[in-house]
Protein backbone atom coordinates (compact mmCIF):
# COMPACT_ATOMS: atom_id res chain seq x y z
CA UNK A 1 0.00 0.00 0.00
CA UNK A 2 1.14 3.50 -0.88
CA UNK A 3 0.22 6.22 1.63
CA UNK A 4 0.90 9.85 0.85
CA UNK A 5 0.19 12.50 3.46
CA UNK A 6 0.30 16.28 3.11
CA UNK A 7 2.79 16.25 0.25
CA UNK A 8 3.86 19.74 -0.80
CA UNK A 9 6.52 20.92 -3.20
CA UNK A 10 7.47 24.48 -4.01
CA UNK A 11 9.94 25.82 -6.55
CA UNK A 12 11.37 29.28 -6.74
CA UNK A 13 12.59 31.01 -9.84
CA UNK A 14 12.88 34.60 -11.05
CA UNK A 15 9.09 34.93 -10.99
CA UNK A 16 8.88 34.10 -7.31
CA UNK A 17 7.80 30.91 -5.62
CA UNK A 18 5.29 28.50 -7.04
CA UNK A 19 3.50 25.73 -5.27
CA UNK A 20 3.53 22.70 -7.51
CA UNK A 21 2.16 20.13 -5.08
CA UNK A 22 -0.25 21.52 -2.56
CA UNK A 23 -0.78 19.14 0.32
CA UNK A 24 -1.58 15.92 -1.53
CA UNK A 25 -3.18 13.12 0.49
CA UNK A 26 -3.54 9.85 -1.33
CA UNK A 27 -3.78 6.16 -0.50
CA UNK A 28 -3.48 3.44 -3.10
CA UNK A 29 -4.09 -0.17 -2.08
CA UNK A 30 -1.73 -2.90 -3.17
CA UNK A 31 -2.69 -4.53 -6.45
CA UNK A 32 -4.83 -1.66 -7.65
CA UNK A 33 -4.82 -0.29 -11.17
CA UNK A 34 -5.04 3.47 -10.87
CA UNK A 35 -4.97 6.14 -13.53
CA UNK A 36 -3.94 9.68 -12.67
CA UNK A 37 -5.20 12.24 -15.13
CA UNK A 38 -5.59 15.99 -15.27
CA UNK A 39 -4.52 19.12 -17.13
CA UNK A 40 -0.97 19.73 -18.28
CA UNK A 41 1.04 21.39 -15.57
CA UNK A 42 -1.27 20.04 -12.87
CA UNK A 43 1.56 18.31 -11.00
CA UNK A 44 1.18 14.65 -12.06
CA UNK A 45 4.80 14.13 -13.06
CA UNK A 46 6.03 15.95 -9.99
CA UNK A 47 3.89 13.70 -7.81
CA UNK A 48 5.28 10.58 -9.50
CA UNK A 49 8.84 11.85 -9.14
CA UNK A 50 8.23 12.58 -5.47
CA UNK A 51 7.08 8.98 -4.98
CA UNK A 52 10.21 7.70 -6.76
CA UNK A 53 12.44 10.07 -4.75
CA UNK A 54 13.61 12.10 -7.74
CA UNK A 55 11.91 15.19 -6.34
CA UNK A 56 12.30 16.00 -2.65
CA UNK A 57 9.12 17.51 -1.22
CA UNK A 58 9.15 20.40 1.29
CA UNK A 59 6.76 18.63 3.59
CA UNK A 60 4.60 15.57 3.88
CA UNK A 61 5.35 11.88 4.02
CA UNK A 62 5.32 8.83 1.78
CA UNK A 63 4.88 5.33 3.12
CA UNK A 64 5.28 2.27 0.93
CA UNK A 65 4.31 -1.22 2.08
CA UNK A 66 4.65 -0.18 5.71
CA UNK A 67 8.04 1.56 5.31
CA UNK A 68 8.38 5.32 5.62
CA UNK A 69 10.37 6.10 2.46
CA UNK A 70 10.20 9.89 2.74
CA UNK A 71 13.90 10.26 3.44
CA UNK A 72 15.13 7.32 1.36
CA UNK A 73 17.17 7.76 -1.83
CA UNK A 74 16.00 6.84 -5.32
CA UNK A 75 18.17 3.72 -5.24
CA UNK A 76 16.74 2.58 -1.91
CA UNK A 77 13.18 3.09 -3.07
CA UNK A 78 13.94 1.23 -6.30
CA UNK A 79 15.26 -1.68 -4.26
CA UNK A 80 12.12 -1.65 -2.12
CA UNK A 81 9.97 -2.12 -5.22
CA UNK A 82 9.07 1.30 -6.59
CA UNK A 83 9.62 1.91 -10.28
CA UNK A 84 8.90 4.80 -12.61
CA UNK A 85 8.80 5.00 -16.40
CA UNK A 86 9.89 8.52 -17.29
CA UNK A 87 7.64 10.84 -19.26
CA UNK A 88 10.79 11.98 -21.09
CA UNK A 89 13.26 9.10 -20.91
CA UNK A 90 16.95 9.96 -21.25
CA UNK A 91 19.09 8.75 -24.13
CA UNK A 92 22.48 7.12 -23.56
CA UNK A 93 25.58 6.88 -25.74
CA UNK A 94 26.81 3.34 -25.47
CA UNK A 95 23.97 1.56 -23.70
CA UNK A 96 22.18 -1.09 -25.69
CA UNK A 97 18.54 -2.06 -25.34
CA UNK A 98 19.41 -5.53 -24.02
CA UNK A 99 21.79 -3.96 -21.50
CA UNK A 100 19.16 -1.57 -20.18
CA UNK A 101 16.62 -4.37 -19.87
CA UNK A 102 19.19 -6.52 -18.06
CA UNK A 103 20.02 -3.72 -15.63
CA UNK A 104 16.30 -3.32 -15.00
CA UNK A 105 15.80 -7.04 -14.42
CA UNK A 106 18.84 -7.20 -12.16
CA UNK A 107 20.26 -10.10 -14.14
CA UNK A 108 21.56 -10.86 -17.60
CA UNK A 109 18.53 -11.49 -19.80
CA UNK A 110 18.57 -13.89 -22.71
CA UNK A 111 17.65 -12.77 -26.21
CA UNK A 112 14.31 -14.51 -25.82
CA UNK A 113 13.52 -12.78 -22.57
CA UNK A 114 14.39 -9.37 -24.03
CA UNK A 115 12.30 -10.09 -27.11
CA UNK A 116 9.34 -10.98 -24.92
CA UNK A 117 9.46 -7.61 -23.15
CA UNK A 118 9.84 -5.71 -26.40
CA UNK A 119 6.94 -7.57 -27.97
CA UNK A 120 4.76 -6.49 -25.07
CA UNK A 121 5.32 -2.86 -26.02
CA UNK A 122 4.75 -3.49 -29.72
CA UNK A 123 8.36 -3.31 -30.85
CA UNK A 124 9.38 -5.67 -33.60
CA UNK A 125 12.13 -7.17 -31.57
CA UNK A 126 15.27 -8.58 -33.24
CA UNK A 127 16.13 -5.23 -34.82
CA UNK A 128 16.25 -3.45 -31.51
CA UNK A 129 18.22 -5.75 -29.24
CA UNK A 130 21.68 -4.38 -29.87
CA UNK A 131 20.68 -0.84 -30.78
CA UNK A 132 22.12 1.90 -28.61
CA UNK A 133 19.55 3.93 -26.70
CA UNK A 134 20.80 7.11 -28.32
CA UNK A 135 19.54 9.77 -30.69
CA UNK A 136 19.13 7.20 -33.46
CA UNK A 137 15.88 6.04 -31.83
CA UNK A 138 12.65 7.90 -32.53
CA UNK A 139 10.68 9.38 -29.63
CA UNK A 140 8.09 6.61 -29.81
CA UNK A 141 10.74 3.86 -29.87
CA UNK A 142 12.52 5.39 -26.90
CA UNK A 143 9.26 5.63 -25.00
CA UNK A 144 8.41 1.99 -25.60
CA UNK A 145 11.88 0.81 -24.56
CA UNK A 146 11.37 2.85 -21.39
CA UNK A 147 8.12 1.01 -20.71
CA UNK A 148 9.80 -2.33 -21.47
CA UNK A 149 12.46 -1.51 -18.86
CA UNK A 150 9.75 -1.17 -16.22
CA UNK A 151 8.14 -4.44 -17.32
CA UNK A 152 11.56 -6.13 -16.98
CA UNK A 153 12.00 -4.59 -13.55
CA UNK A 154 8.72 -6.16 -12.43
CA UNK A 155 8.41 -4.11 -9.24
CA UNK A 156 5.54 -4.23 -6.82
CA UNK A 157 4.68 -0.61 -7.70
CA UNK A 158 4.95 0.47 -11.33
CA UNK A 159 4.32 4.06 -12.29
CA UNK A 160 4.07 4.90 -16.00
CA UNK A 161 4.13 8.56 -17.00
CA UNK A 162 2.08 9.16 -20.17
CA UNK A 163 3.06 5.84 -21.76
CA UNK A 164 0.88 6.57 -24.80
CA UNK A 165 2.88 9.62 -25.90
CA UNK A 166 4.33 9.30 -29.39
CA UNK A 167 2.97 5.80 -29.91
CA UNK A 168 1.04 4.67 -32.95
CA UNK A 169 -2.44 3.19 -32.67
CA UNK A 170 -1.39 -0.39 -33.21
CA UNK A 171 1.27 -0.29 -30.52
CA UNK A 172 -1.11 1.57 -28.28
CA UNK A 173 -3.60 -1.24 -28.34
CA UNK A 174 -0.80 -3.75 -27.71
CA UNK A 175 0.21 -1.62 -24.75
CA UNK A 176 -3.24 -1.48 -23.21
CA UNK A 177 -3.42 -5.28 -23.43
CA UNK A 178 -0.08 -5.44 -21.67
CA UNK A 179 -1.25 -3.22 -18.81
CA UNK A 180 -4.41 -5.28 -18.45
CA UNK A 181 -2.48 -8.50 -18.36
CA UNK A 182 0.07 -7.34 -15.76
CA UNK A 183 -2.88 -6.25 -13.68
CA UNK A 184 -4.54 -9.61 -14.03
CA UNK A 185 -1.47 -11.79 -13.63
CA UNK A 186 0.66 -10.02 -11.03
CA UNK A 187 -0.12 -8.55 -7.68
CA UNK A 188 1.66 -5.35 -8.65
CA UNK A 189 0.16 -1.94 -8.08
CA UNK A 190 -0.06 -0.06 -11.37
CA UNK A 191 -0.27 3.71 -11.56
CA UNK A 192 -0.56 5.20 -15.02
CA UNK A 193 -0.50 8.90 -15.72
CA UNK A 194 -2.57 9.29 -18.86
CA UNK A 195 -4.90 11.44 -20.91
CA UNK A 196 -6.24 8.52 -22.95
CA UNK A 197 -9.83 7.53 -22.32
CA UNK A 198 -9.00 3.93 -23.32
CA UNK A 199 -6.47 3.70 -20.52
CA UNK A 200 -8.65 5.64 -18.09
CA UNK A 201 -11.44 3.12 -18.68
CA UNK A 202 -9.16 0.22 -17.72
CA UNK A 203 -8.58 1.62 -14.24
CA UNK A 204 -10.10 0.43 -10.98
CA UNK A 205 -9.95 4.02 -9.96
CA UNK A 206 -9.28 7.38 -11.60
CA UNK A 207 -7.62 10.24 -9.77
CA UNK A 208 -7.85 13.77 -11.10
CA UNK A 209 -4.87 15.93 -10.21
CA UNK A 210 -5.06 19.63 -10.95
CA UNK A 211 -3.44 22.69 -9.47
CA UNK A 212 -1.15 20.50 -7.40
CA UNK A 213 -4.03 18.79 -5.61
CA UNK A 214 -6.29 15.77 -5.92
CA UNK A 215 -9.60 17.24 -7.00
CA UNK A 216 -11.63 14.12 -7.77
CA UNK A 217 -11.36 10.36 -7.38
CA UNK A 218 -13.68 7.61 -8.44
CA UNK A 219 -14.52 5.47 -11.43
CA UNK A 220 -14.08 6.69 -14.97
CA UNK A 221 -17.70 7.75 -15.33
CA UNK A 222 -17.68 9.95 -12.27
CA UNK A 223 -14.28 11.54 -12.90
CA UNK A 224 -14.21 11.98 -16.68
CA UNK A 225 -16.90 14.70 -16.72
CA UNK A 226 -14.66 16.87 -14.54
CA UNK A 227 -11.66 16.79 -16.83
CA UNK A 228 -12.96 19.84 -18.63
CA UNK A 229 -13.85 21.75 -15.49
CA UNK A 230 -13.04 25.45 -15.56
CA UNK A 231 -9.42 26.20 -15.12
CA UNK A 232 -10.14 28.27 -12.00
CA UNK A 233 -9.68 25.39 -9.58
CA UNK A 234 -6.68 24.06 -11.36
CA UNK A 235 -4.78 27.31 -11.42
CA UNK A 236 -1.62 26.90 -9.41
CA UNK A 237 -2.05 28.30 -5.95
CA UNK A 238 0.48 30.83 -4.82
CA UNK A 239 2.72 29.73 -1.99
CA UNK B 1 59.10 -17.03 -25.98
CA UNK B 2 60.92 -15.66 -22.93
CA UNK B 3 59.35 -16.30 -19.57
CA UNK B 4 57.09 -13.44 -18.50
CA UNK B 5 56.17 -12.49 -14.93
CA UNK B 6 52.55 -12.40 -13.71
CA UNK B 7 52.60 -8.61 -13.94
CA UNK B 8 53.80 -8.77 -17.53
CA UNK B 9 51.21 -11.37 -18.45
CA UNK B 10 48.52 -9.18 -16.93
CA UNK B 11 49.68 -6.25 -19.03
CA UNK B 12 49.49 -8.40 -22.16
CA UNK B 13 45.92 -9.27 -21.29
CA UNK B 14 45.05 -5.61 -20.75
CA UNK B 15 46.58 -4.24 -23.91
CA UNK B 16 46.26 -7.04 -26.41
CA UNK B 17 43.69 -9.38 -24.89
CA UNK B 18 46.41 -12.01 -25.10
CA UNK B 19 46.11 -15.00 -22.82
CA UNK B 20 48.69 -17.12 -24.58
CA UNK B 21 51.12 -16.95 -27.45
CA UNK B 22 49.21 -15.38 -30.33
CA UNK B 23 48.53 -17.15 -33.57
CA UNK B 24 50.29 -15.92 -36.66
CA UNK B 25 52.95 -13.26 -36.72
CA UNK B 26 53.91 -11.48 -33.52
CA UNK B 27 56.62 -9.55 -31.79
CA UNK B 28 56.57 -8.98 -28.04
CA UNK B 29 58.87 -6.20 -26.93
CA UNK B 30 59.78 -6.13 -23.25
CA UNK B 31 62.01 -3.49 -21.66
CA UNK B 32 63.60 -2.81 -25.01
CA UNK B 33 64.26 -6.43 -25.97
CA UNK B 34 62.35 -8.97 -27.96
CA UNK B 35 60.61 -11.43 -25.66
CA UNK B 36 59.30 -13.47 -28.56
CA UNK B 37 58.87 -13.16 -32.29
CA UNK B 38 57.29 -15.11 -35.07
CA UNK B 39 57.04 -14.31 -38.76
CA UNK B 40 54.47 -16.13 -40.82
CA UNK B 41 54.54 -17.11 -44.46
CA UNK B 42 52.97 -13.82 -45.51
CA UNK B 43 53.99 -11.50 -42.70
CA UNK B 44 57.64 -10.92 -42.08
CA UNK B 45 58.98 -9.12 -39.03
CA UNK B 46 62.60 -7.91 -39.15
CA UNK B 47 64.60 -5.79 -36.73
CA UNK B 48 65.78 -2.42 -37.89
CA UNK B 49 69.54 -2.10 -38.07
CA UNK B 50 69.91 1.67 -37.77
CA UNK B 51 67.57 2.34 -34.84
CA UNK B 52 65.32 0.48 -32.39
CA UNK B 53 62.23 -1.01 -33.92
CA UNK B 54 60.96 -3.42 -36.52
CA UNK B 55 59.71 -3.55 -40.09
CA UNK B 56 56.54 -5.50 -40.62
CA UNK B 57 56.25 -6.51 -44.22
CA UNK B 58 52.95 -7.91 -45.37
CA UNK B 59 52.90 -9.63 -48.75
CA UNK B 60 50.39 -8.50 -51.37
CA UNK B 61 47.15 -10.48 -51.26
CA UNK B 62 47.47 -11.49 -47.58
CA UNK B 63 43.95 -11.96 -46.26
CA UNK B 64 42.43 -12.64 -42.86
CA UNK B 65 45.73 -12.65 -41.03
CA UNK B 66 46.77 -10.81 -37.92
CA UNK B 67 49.94 -9.39 -36.37
CA UNK B 68 50.38 -8.76 -32.64
CA UNK B 69 53.08 -6.31 -31.63
CA UNK B 70 52.61 -5.51 -27.94
CA UNK B 71 55.14 -3.51 -25.96
CA UNK B 72 55.56 -3.84 -22.21
CA UNK B 73 57.76 -1.95 -19.83
CA UNK B 74 58.06 -3.32 -16.33
CA UNK B 75 61.42 -1.80 -15.40
CA UNK B 76 61.12 1.52 -13.58
CA UNK B 77 62.97 4.41 -15.17
CA UNK B 78 63.14 2.78 -18.59
CA UNK B 79 62.66 5.14 -21.57
CA UNK B 80 62.66 4.32 -25.24
CA UNK B 81 61.77 5.56 -28.68
CA UNK B 82 60.83 2.79 -31.06
CA UNK B 83 60.28 2.97 -34.81
CA UNK B 84 57.92 0.50 -36.42
CA UNK B 85 57.21 0.53 -40.13
CA UNK B 86 54.34 -1.38 -41.66
CA UNK B 87 54.57 -2.10 -45.34
CA UNK B 88 51.22 -3.52 -46.40
CA UNK B 89 51.11 -4.79 -49.99
CA UNK B 90 48.17 -4.48 -52.37
CA UNK B 91 44.86 -6.29 -51.86
CA UNK B 92 45.46 -7.30 -48.26
CA UNK B 93 42.97 -7.60 -45.42
CA UNK B 94 44.79 -7.71 -42.09
CA UNK B 95 44.39 -6.99 -38.42
CA UNK B 96 47.22 -5.33 -36.53
CA UNK B 97 47.08 -5.37 -32.76
CA UNK B 98 49.51 -3.04 -31.07
CA UNK B 99 49.44 -1.71 -27.53
CA UNK B 100 51.68 -0.62 -24.74
CA UNK B 101 51.58 -1.36 -21.07
CA UNK B 102 53.83 0.25 -18.49
CA UNK B 103 54.05 -1.12 -14.98
CA UNK B 104 56.01 1.28 -12.84
CA UNK B 105 56.68 0.25 -9.27
CA UNK B 106 59.54 2.69 -8.74
CA UNK B 107 59.96 6.43 -8.58
CA UNK B 108 61.61 7.09 -11.95
CA UNK B 109 59.78 7.95 -15.14
CA UNK B 110 59.12 5.16 -17.62
CA UNK B 111 58.40 6.23 -21.16
CA UNK B 112 57.51 4.68 -24.48
CA UNK B 113 57.50 6.81 -27.61
CA UNK B 114 56.26 4.71 -30.49
CA UNK B 115 56.71 6.05 -33.98
CA UNK B 116 54.60 4.06 -36.41
CA UNK B 117 54.52 4.52 -40.13
CA UNK B 118 52.05 2.68 -42.33
CA UNK B 119 52.19 2.32 -46.08
CA UNK B 120 48.94 0.70 -47.10
CA UNK B 121 48.90 -0.60 -50.67
CA UNK B 122 46.11 -0.27 -53.22
CA UNK B 123 42.74 -1.66 -52.20
CA UNK B 124 44.06 -3.10 -48.96
CA UNK B 125 42.08 -3.07 -45.74
CA UNK B 126 43.78 -2.70 -42.38
CA UNK B 127 42.28 -2.68 -38.95
CA UNK B 128 44.69 -1.32 -36.38
CA UNK B 129 43.85 -1.73 -32.70
CA UNK B 130 45.98 -0.04 -30.05
CA UNK B 131 45.52 0.02 -26.28
CA UNK B 132 47.58 1.98 -23.81
CA UNK B 133 47.58 1.10 -20.16
CA UNK B 134 49.62 1.92 -17.08
CA UNK B 135 49.69 0.58 -13.55
CA UNK B 136 52.06 -0.02 -10.66
CA UNK B 137 52.24 1.30 -7.14
CA UNK B 138 55.33 3.49 -7.73
CA UNK B 139 55.37 7.27 -7.96
CA UNK B 140 57.32 7.23 -11.23
CA UNK B 141 55.43 8.66 -14.17
CA UNK B 142 54.18 6.52 -17.01
CA UNK B 143 54.43 8.37 -20.29
CA UNK B 144 53.46 7.36 -23.83
CA UNK B 145 53.82 9.55 -26.88
CA UNK B 146 52.64 7.67 -29.94
CA UNK B 147 53.19 9.14 -33.35
CA UNK B 148 51.37 7.48 -36.20
CA UNK B 149 51.77 8.36 -39.85
CA UNK B 150 49.64 6.59 -42.42
CA UNK B 151 49.83 6.70 -46.21
CA UNK B 152 46.79 5.21 -47.89
CA UNK B 153 47.16 4.26 -51.55
CA UNK B 154 44.22 4.35 -53.93
CA UNK B 155 41.20 2.48 -52.66
CA UNK B 156 42.90 1.53 -49.39
CA UNK B 157 41.09 1.56 -46.06
CA UNK B 158 42.31 1.77 -42.50
CA UNK B 159 40.29 1.65 -39.31
CA UNK B 160 42.28 2.79 -36.30
CA UNK B 161 40.79 1.94 -32.98
CA UNK B 162 42.89 3.50 -30.21
CA UNK B 163 42.15 3.36 -26.51
CA UNK B 164 43.97 4.75 -23.52
CA UNK B 165 42.48 2.72 -20.73
CA UNK B 166 43.90 3.97 -17.44
CA UNK B 167 47.07 4.90 -15.67
CA UNK B 168 48.93 6.89 -18.31
CA UNK B 169 50.23 10.05 -16.63
CA UNK B 170 51.07 11.95 -19.72
CA UNK B 171 50.46 11.37 -23.39
CA UNK B 172 50.95 13.41 -26.50
CA UNK B 173 49.45 11.69 -29.49
CA UNK B 174 50.12 12.73 -33.04
CA UNK B 175 48.31 11.06 -35.90
CA UNK B 176 48.64 11.98 -39.54
CA UNK B 177 46.82 10.23 -42.35
CA UNK B 178 47.26 11.01 -46.04
CA UNK B 179 44.58 9.68 -48.32
CA UNK B 180 44.88 8.98 -52.06
CA UNK B 181 41.90 8.72 -54.40
CA UNK B 182 39.08 6.46 -53.24
CA UNK B 183 40.75 5.63 -49.95
CA UNK B 184 39.01 5.82 -46.62
CA UNK B 185 39.78 6.01 -42.94
CA UNK B 186 37.78 5.58 -39.77
CA UNK B 187 39.46 6.77 -36.58
CA UNK B 188 37.97 5.83 -33.26
CA UNK B 189 39.79 7.38 -30.34
CA UNK B 190 38.86 6.62 -26.74
CA UNK B 191 40.63 8.27 -23.90
CA UNK B 192 40.25 8.37 -20.16
CA UNK B 193 42.30 10.55 -17.82
CA UNK B 194 42.14 10.81 -14.06
CA UNK B 195 44.02 12.38 -11.14
CA UNK B 196 46.57 14.85 -12.53
CA UNK B 197 47.07 13.19 -15.89
CA UNK B 198 47.52 15.11 -19.10
CA UNK B 199 46.56 14.07 -22.60
CA UNK B 200 47.03 15.87 -25.89
CA UNK B 201 45.83 14.49 -29.16
CA UNK B 202 46.67 16.09 -32.48
CA UNK B 203 45.38 14.68 -35.72
CA UNK B 204 45.87 15.75 -39.27
CA UNK B 205 43.82 14.01 -41.88
CA UNK B 206 44.73 15.09 -45.39
CA UNK B 207 42.19 14.17 -48.02
CA UNK B 208 44.36 14.46 -51.12
CA UNK B 209 42.55 12.18 -53.55
CA UNK B 210 39.19 12.35 -55.27
CA UNK B 211 36.45 10.61 -53.31
CA UNK B 212 38.58 10.01 -50.28
CA UNK B 213 36.67 9.79 -47.02
CA UNK B 214 37.53 10.25 -43.36
CA UNK B 215 35.53 9.88 -40.21
CA UNK B 216 36.95 10.72 -36.80
CA UNK B 217 35.06 9.82 -33.65
CA UNK B 218 36.77 10.86 -30.45
CA UNK B 219 35.23 10.04 -27.10
CA UNK B 220 36.86 10.90 -23.83
CA UNK B 221 36.26 11.07 -20.11
CA UNK B 222 38.23 13.55 -17.99
CA UNK B 223 38.15 12.95 -14.25
CA UNK B 224 39.91 14.40 -11.23
CA UNK B 225 42.22 17.27 -12.04
CA UNK B 226 43.24 15.86 -15.39
CA UNK B 227 43.58 17.90 -18.56
CA UNK B 228 42.84 17.01 -22.16
CA UNK B 229 43.40 18.90 -25.37
CA UNK B 230 42.09 17.72 -28.74
CA UNK B 231 43.17 19.16 -32.05
CA UNK B 232 41.72 17.05 -34.84
CA UNK B 233 42.01 18.67 -38.22
CA UNK B 234 40.67 17.49 -41.54
CA UNK B 235 41.94 19.05 -44.74
CA UNK B 236 40.09 18.56 -48.02
CA UNK B 237 42.16 19.01 -51.16
CA UNK B 238 39.83 17.31 -53.62
CA UNK B 239 36.23 16.17 -53.88
CA UNK B 240 36.02 14.31 -50.59
CA UNK B 241 34.07 13.76 -47.40
CA UNK B 242 35.30 14.37 -43.86
CA UNK B 243 33.52 14.25 -40.53
CA UNK B 244 34.99 14.91 -37.09
CA UNK B 245 33.10 14.32 -33.90
CA UNK B 246 34.57 14.96 -30.44
CA UNK B 247 32.53 14.12 -27.43
CA UNK B 248 33.78 14.48 -23.85
CA UNK B 249 32.35 13.75 -20.43
CA UNK B 250 33.93 16.15 -17.99
CA UNK B 251 33.94 15.45 -14.24
CA UNK B 252 35.29 16.79 -10.96
CA UNK B 253 37.70 19.65 -11.68
CA UNK B 254 39.07 18.42 -14.99
CA UNK B 255 39.85 20.75 -17.88
CA UNK B 256 39.16 19.96 -21.52
CA UNK B 257 39.85 21.87 -24.73
CA UNK B 258 38.33 20.51 -27.87
CA UNK B 259 39.35 22.32 -31.03
CA UNK B 260 38.29 20.49 -34.17
CA UNK B 261 39.26 22.15 -37.41
CA UNK B 262 38.25 21.67 -41.02
CA UNK B 263 40.07 23.20 -43.94
CA UNK B 264 39.05 23.06 -47.56
CA UNK B 265 40.95 23.79 -50.76
CA UNK B 266 38.22 22.45 -53.00
CA UNK B 267 34.59 23.48 -53.62
CA UNK B 268 33.57 19.83 -53.71
CA UNK B 269 35.02 18.95 -50.33
CA UNK B 270 32.26 18.22 -47.85
CA UNK B 271 33.59 18.65 -44.32
CA UNK B 272 31.74 18.72 -41.02
CA UNK B 273 32.83 18.93 -37.42
CA UNK B 274 31.01 18.63 -34.12
CA UNK B 275 32.32 18.91 -30.60
CA UNK B 276 30.60 18.56 -27.26
CA UNK B 277 31.81 18.70 -23.67
CA UNK B 278 29.49 18.14 -20.77
CA UNK B 279 28.89 16.41 -17.50
CA UNK B 280 26.98 13.14 -17.26
CA UNK B 281 23.35 14.08 -17.69
CA UNK B 282 21.47 14.00 -14.40
CA UNK B 283 18.53 12.15 -15.89
CA UNK B 284 20.82 9.35 -17.12
CA UNK B 285 22.07 8.83 -13.57
CA UNK B 286 18.53 9.00 -12.21
CA UNK B 287 17.20 6.54 -14.74
CA UNK B 288 19.78 3.91 -13.75
CA UNK B 289 19.20 4.66 -10.06
CA UNK B 290 15.47 4.04 -10.50
CA UNK B 291 16.54 0.60 -11.72
CA UNK B 292 18.30 -0.05 -8.42
CA UNK B 293 21.86 1.12 -9.10
CA UNK B 294 23.69 3.34 -6.65
CA UNK B 295 24.80 6.71 -7.96
CA UNK B 296 28.37 5.47 -8.27
CA UNK B 297 27.39 2.28 -10.07
CA UNK B 298 25.29 4.34 -12.46
CA UNK B 299 28.19 6.69 -13.15
CA UNK B 300 30.58 3.82 -13.83
CA UNK B 301 28.09 2.16 -16.13
CA UNK B 302 27.54 5.34 -18.14
CA UNK B 303 31.28 5.93 -18.51
CA UNK B 304 32.10 2.38 -19.50
CA UNK B 305 29.34 2.41 -22.12
CA UNK B 306 30.46 5.78 -23.45
CA UNK B 307 34.01 4.49 -23.93
CA UNK B 308 32.96 1.03 -25.10
N1 LIG C 1 11.87 22.20 -11.34
C1 LIG C 1 10.84 23.00 -11.68
N2 LIG C 1 10.99 24.33 -11.74
C2 LIG C 1 9.98 25.14 -12.08
N3 LIG C 1 8.76 24.70 -12.40
C3 LIG C 1 8.54 23.38 -12.36
C4 LIG C 1 9.57 22.45 -12.03
N4 LIG C 1 9.07 21.20 -12.09
C5 LIG C 1 7.79 21.35 -12.48
N5 LIG C 1 7.47 22.66 -12.63
C6 LIG C 1 6.15 23.19 -12.98
O1 LIG C 1 5.23 22.56 -12.15
C7 LIG C 1 4.01 22.36 -12.81
C8 LIG C 1 3.64 20.90 -12.74
O2 LIG C 1 4.49 20.17 -13.59
P1 LIG C 1 4.30 18.62 -13.87
O3 LIG C 1 4.37 17.90 -12.58
O4 LIG C 1 5.30 18.24 -14.90
O5 LIG C 1 2.85 18.58 -14.46
P2 LIG C 1 2.07 17.49 -15.31
O6 LIG C 1 2.90 16.24 -15.32
O7 LIG C 1 0.79 17.31 -14.61
O8 LIG C 1 1.89 18.05 -16.68
C9 LIG C 1 4.20 22.90 -14.20
O9 LIG C 1 3.69 24.20 -14.25
C10 LIG C 1 5.69 22.89 -14.37
O10 LIG C 1 6.09 23.87 -15.28
MG1 LIG D 1 3.80 15.20 -16.86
Amino acid sequence: MLKIKGLSYTVSDENGTKKILNGIDLEIDTGRFVVITGPNGGGKTTLAKAIMGIVTPDSGSIEFDGTDVTSLSVTERARLGISYAFQHPPRFKGLQVTELLSIAAGKKLSTNECCAYLTKVGLCTEDYLDRDIDSSLSGGELKRIEIASILARNSSLMIFDEPEAGIDLWSFSRLTQTFESIHRKTGSTIVIISHQERIIRLADEVILVAGGAVTHRGNADTVLPHIGDPISYCSVKEA
Amino acid sequence: MAKLSQIELNMLRQIADLHKVPEGAYNIRRNGESAGRNSSENIEIVSKTDKPGIDIIIKPGTKNESVHIPVIISKTGYSETVYNDFIVGEDCDVLIIAGCGIHNSGCDTSKHDGVHTFHVGKNSRVKYVEKHYGDGEGTGEKIMNPQTIVYLDEGAFIEMDTTQIRGVDSTHRYTRIELAAGSETLLLEKLMTHDRQKADSDMEIILNGEDSRARVVSRSVAQGESEQVFHPSVVGKARCFGHVQCDTIIMDSAKVRSIPAIESDCVDAQLVHEAAIGRIAGDQLLKLMTLGMSEQEAEERIISGFLK
